[in-house]
């Protein structure tokens, strides 16, 4: 025929006993095709490490040749709403992980509830980002954007921060700042772009398991997302110590 | 008939996802507690370790990698490893500029 | 029947998860581009066999060598032998149907397309003239052209490389067939499983150094800028974390091309297997650790040029066992001079050449003579043209007979290898020699002295030229006329011999079992007795 009768071959019946629809025809078995997915979205995670990885190397770089900038441009930074962004983000990957733990024993209501509590959340975390950017813009401190140096080199003028009692900058320390606000959003940017590709998903995610398509066995798609979302959570905990934490003490 | 897939194995519970919910979330209030104490080089410090005490907690039990096979915490690891490498060695010649010639 | 005639009309093509017809589809893309990146070689040399710049403009051959770059790397090279031959033949090396996310490998040929198409517009509309290396600040801060639609082609080639990578690395770990162990896997498996770790773990780099670039140029965000407290060598930084370790992606595919060549051809295995083996994760590991030998004269403290100087002596090592591996394959095998193995020979010799030359510049001091002149110029085309384009060359003609059933024309194709290899010297050994002169890379014009070598350089680019064409006539002309070819036409060992020419689109009748080593010749002698004993 067409192979070479020179290799061996798994005999015709023993390969598979059960054909679930989800399972594609190039897999043996659906504990491989599960595998396989789990393992491409780890590594899928690990190209995401090294893609903000390039962000923070600028971050530690220049945090380090301008820290008084950098801790001064940090209290512009309301420690209230970032916590509390920490602390949504915190209940999403709980209710992320229990959603999978509803996906694993087949509890069809509970996913739906936990899917849709995540996806809340993700939007409460948005429109707090949303609320910061805006004060951003309204204070002139957007890089490129008409950038107002004048919360540095005058911090009384600026009651927001009174409580720091923070010493003025000389002017080219002062301009760092702009520096430290290119990566505040470059970073928080990117990580609420993949935050927003979260919830998208999040909410296709929702539509299909009202539908039962991930309590009847197949809980691929579930757990993988799970990890996409616990990962975006991670990044937050270290842009959060890294941007809002800097110096707080007063 | 096995539909268990290895991560599937051992399904993690509600129980165990309850205890580290509240773990992070003290370690979220100790971290912002401690960036408010004026303690120098150690601010950062702290504020890395706990992030990181914060981040392995969502990578061993909410991914569950302490659950996983060799090759998810091989994986981990090299992404890990790889972006310390990243970052270390570039940081260590903008570190290493000041020294001056030899 | 066969995974070409399975289906026709142009949908079942361009919708297809089978990795042969994506393959395929590379194939095609990949040697268009070839030739306009080629195209642009031409004028580089034209213009440079006179010392003025008379031909164009020097802004206008700052664009042309700057498109010939970024078109040969990302658009050639990086996906040259991954994409194609490395699509086509690993599920059917480890006795898989396909690889593991057929519907991703479609998504990195579309990618690819959309990458190269921008590419194709960018030269449209103006062309970028920064150096394919977009060195800030003067990509950022000083020049009005396409940087950013080529960053962007680059990003989204990227992503394409990304996930060609991703999916071989799950490939090889998930897909095995009953009894291919790891180590019984052909050496072409390993060298594109160190290749996929190169490019998950560095082209995200590249793709956040393109990101910031753009946010630089657009919105003057200050990174890289020097007025705003920025250093333009942290584009540097990021930039050659990939860019080195691309070099790595770029050679491993070609080399594993080379082991199953040589094996074939001098009917041995490929001697130390594990050496070998372990030496392409070796080139992959190393070759994360030294980028910064890219910037020695760039402003880097002088410890990381001593620190990055002495890891890149060490990356060498894995390379040149590889070279003694090989020699000593052929050392007592059975030698036969088709074309691939010619191809294979031009390889050995051309890269040692272009790999030691890599070593003087490893040396931090013989490089800052040498950076930056038409020395680096040649090192780098004797270890990616002498190199890996002919390991390329001698992969598909190795495996012509296997994707399409037919033999093309050998004494046509030696000839063709003989020419390439001629014109290939004369082009760029004269470089070697312009460098250590002191004639810089990157200029149109030159001191009067240096012409006879340009003149020299220029004639072998012509005879080059000729020896690429030829292939591409011939090879197109056998798929209609050239012999039938069989299953086995080269006697080679591999699983992907043991069936039909062209295979059938999910590879194999039945799963095979691995029941022996990798380039066991006496195995198949056992074989070809059984086979020829079932028929008589």
């Amino acid at each position: 025929m067409s192979d070479s009768p020179a290799i061996a071959h798994v005999a015709e019946d023993a390969v598979l006993d059960e054909h679930p629809s989800y399972l594609r025809h190039h897999f043996n078995s659906t504990e491989q095709q599960a595998d396989t997915a789990n393992f491409a979205m780890w590594l899928f995670l690990v190209t995401e490490v090294m893609f903000f990885g390039g962000l923070f190397t600028a971050y530690l770089i220049y945090r380090n040749w301008y820290y008084p900038a950098f801790v001064v441009a940090s209290h512009q930074l309301n420690v209230g709403w970032g916590t509390a962004n920490t602390a949504v983000l915190i209940c999403s990957s709980f209710t992320m992980a229990m959603g999978v733990w509803c996906a694993e024993t087949r509890r069809r209501k509970g996913l739906v509830l936990c899917l849709t509590l995540t996806f809340i959340l993700g939007l409460v975390f948005l429109g707090i980002k949303g609320i910061e950017y805006s004060e951003k813009i309204e204070k002139h401190h957007v890089p490129g954007f008409h950038y107002s140096l004048q919360s540095f080199v005058d911090p009384a003028s600026d009651p927001d921060i009174a409580q720091y009692h923070d010493k003025p900058l000389a002017l080219d320390m002062a301009r760092h700042t702009e520096l430290y606000f290119s990566l505040y959003f470059a970073m928080t940017g990117m990580h609420a772009l993949h935050m927003i590709i979260g919830i998208g998903i999040l909410g296709f995610m929702i539509f299909r398991a009202r539908a039962g398509a991930y309590t009847s066995g197949h809980v691929t798609f579930v757990e993988n997302f799970g990890l996409y979302w616990h990962f975006v959570d991670i990044i937050w905990i270290y842009l959060f110590a890294l941007l809002y934490l800097i110096s707080r003490h007063q | 008939m096995s539909e268990h897939n290895e991560q599937a194995h051992h399904i993690v519970g509600p129980k165990v996802y309850v205890i580290i919910f509240f773990a992070l979330l003290l370690g979220t209030g100790l971290t912002v507690w401690a960036s408010f104490l004026e303690l120098g080089l150690w601010n950062p410090v702290i504020a890395l370790a706990i992030a990181t005490g914060k981040a392995m907690l969502v990578v061993l039990f909410f991914m569950q990698v302490k659950y996983s096979t060799k090759l998810t915490k091989l994986t981990v690891f090299a992404g890990i490893f790889m972006f310390l490498t990243l970052v270390g060695m570039t940081l260590a010649d903008y570190f290493t500029r000041a020294w001056g010639q030899w | 029947m066969n995974y070409l005639s399975k289906e026709n009309g142009l949908l079942s093509w361009l919708l297809t998860g089978d990795h042969k017809r994506i393959a395929i589809l590379y194939l095609i893309s990949i040697t268009f581009f070839f030739f306009i990146g080629g195209a642009l070689a031409g004028l580089i040399r034209l213009e440079l066999l006179t010392p003025q710049s008379d031909l164009m403009a020097t802004d206008t051959y700052n664009k042309v060598f700057t498109m010939h770059g970024v078109v040969m790397i990302f658009l050639f090279l990086v996906p040259s032998v991954p994409a194609t031959l490395g699509n086509f033949f690993i599920p059917m090396m480890i006795g898989a149907k396909d690889l593991a996310l057929p519907k991703v490998n479609l998504l990195s040929w579309y990618l690819y397309v959309v990458g190269g198409i921008l590419v194709l517009v960018t030269m449209i509309t103006g062309g970028v003239d920064t150096g394919w290396t977009f060195t800030t600040p003067l990509s950022t801060h000083y020049v009005n052209t396409n940087v950013l639609s080529t960053g962007l082609a680059v990003f989204i080639a990227g992503f394409s490389s990304i996930f060609t990578g991703l999916n071989f690395i799950v490939t090889i770990h998930k897909m095995r067939a009953p009894g291919m162990t790891w180590f019984r896997m052909p050496l072409f498996v390993w060298a594109h499983y160190a290749a996929s770790i190169l490019m998950v773990l560095g082209t995200p780099v590249l793709a956040i150094a393109i990101v910031l670039l753009a946010l630089e140029r657009t919105i003057g965000i200050g990174v890289f800028d020097p007025t705003k407290g920025g250093d333009p060598l942290l584009f540097q930084h990021l930039f050659w974390f990939y860019s080195h370790p691309a070099v790595y992606i770029m050679i491993l595919p070609g080399m594993g091309v080379i082991s199953e060549v040589i094996s074939t051809f001098s009917r041995k295995r490929v001697f130390g297997y594990t050496a070998v083996a372990f030496s392409s994760v070796a080139i992959a590991v190393f070759g994360f650790f030294v980028w910064a030998h890219h910037m020695f004269i760039m402003g880097v403290s002088n410890y990381a040029v001593l620190v990055f100087s002495l890891l890149t002596m060490l990356v060498a090592v894995p390379s040149a066992i590889k070279i003694f591996n090989w020699v000593f394959t052929l050392y007592k095998g059975s030698i036969t001079f088709e074309t691939p193995m010619l191809y294979s020979f031009g390889f050995m010799g051309l890269f040692t050449i272009g790999g030691l030359t890599g070593v003087f510049l490893g040396a931090s001091g013989t490089d800052i003579h040498l950076t930056e002149t038409y020395f680096i110029v040649a090192h780098f085309h004797f270890v990616m043209v002498g190199g890996m384009l002919m390991a390329f060359l001698s992969g598909i003609h190795f495996w012509w007979p296997k994707m399409t059933g037919r033999m093309y024309p050998e004494k046509l194709s030696q000839l063709a290898a003989l020419i390439t290899f001629i014109g290939f010297n004369f082009t760029f050994f004269p470089q070697f020699i312009l460098g250590v002169l002191g004639m810089p890379r990157r200029y149109a014009s030159y001191p009067p002295e240096f012409q006879i070598l340009n003149v020299f350089s220029t004639a072998g680019a012509t005879i080059l030229g000729v020896g690429y064409m030829l292939p591409v006539l011939y090879l197109t002309w056998s798929l209609k006329y050239g012999a039938i070819a069989g299953n086995n036409p080269w006697q080679a060992t591999g699983l992907e011999w043991q069936t039909q020419s062209p295979p059938l689109t999910e590879n194999f009748t039945k799963m095979p079992i691995m029941d022996h080593e990798a380039y066991d010749y006496e195995w198949l002698a056992k074989q070809q007795e059984k086979e020829v004993a079932s028929v008589g």
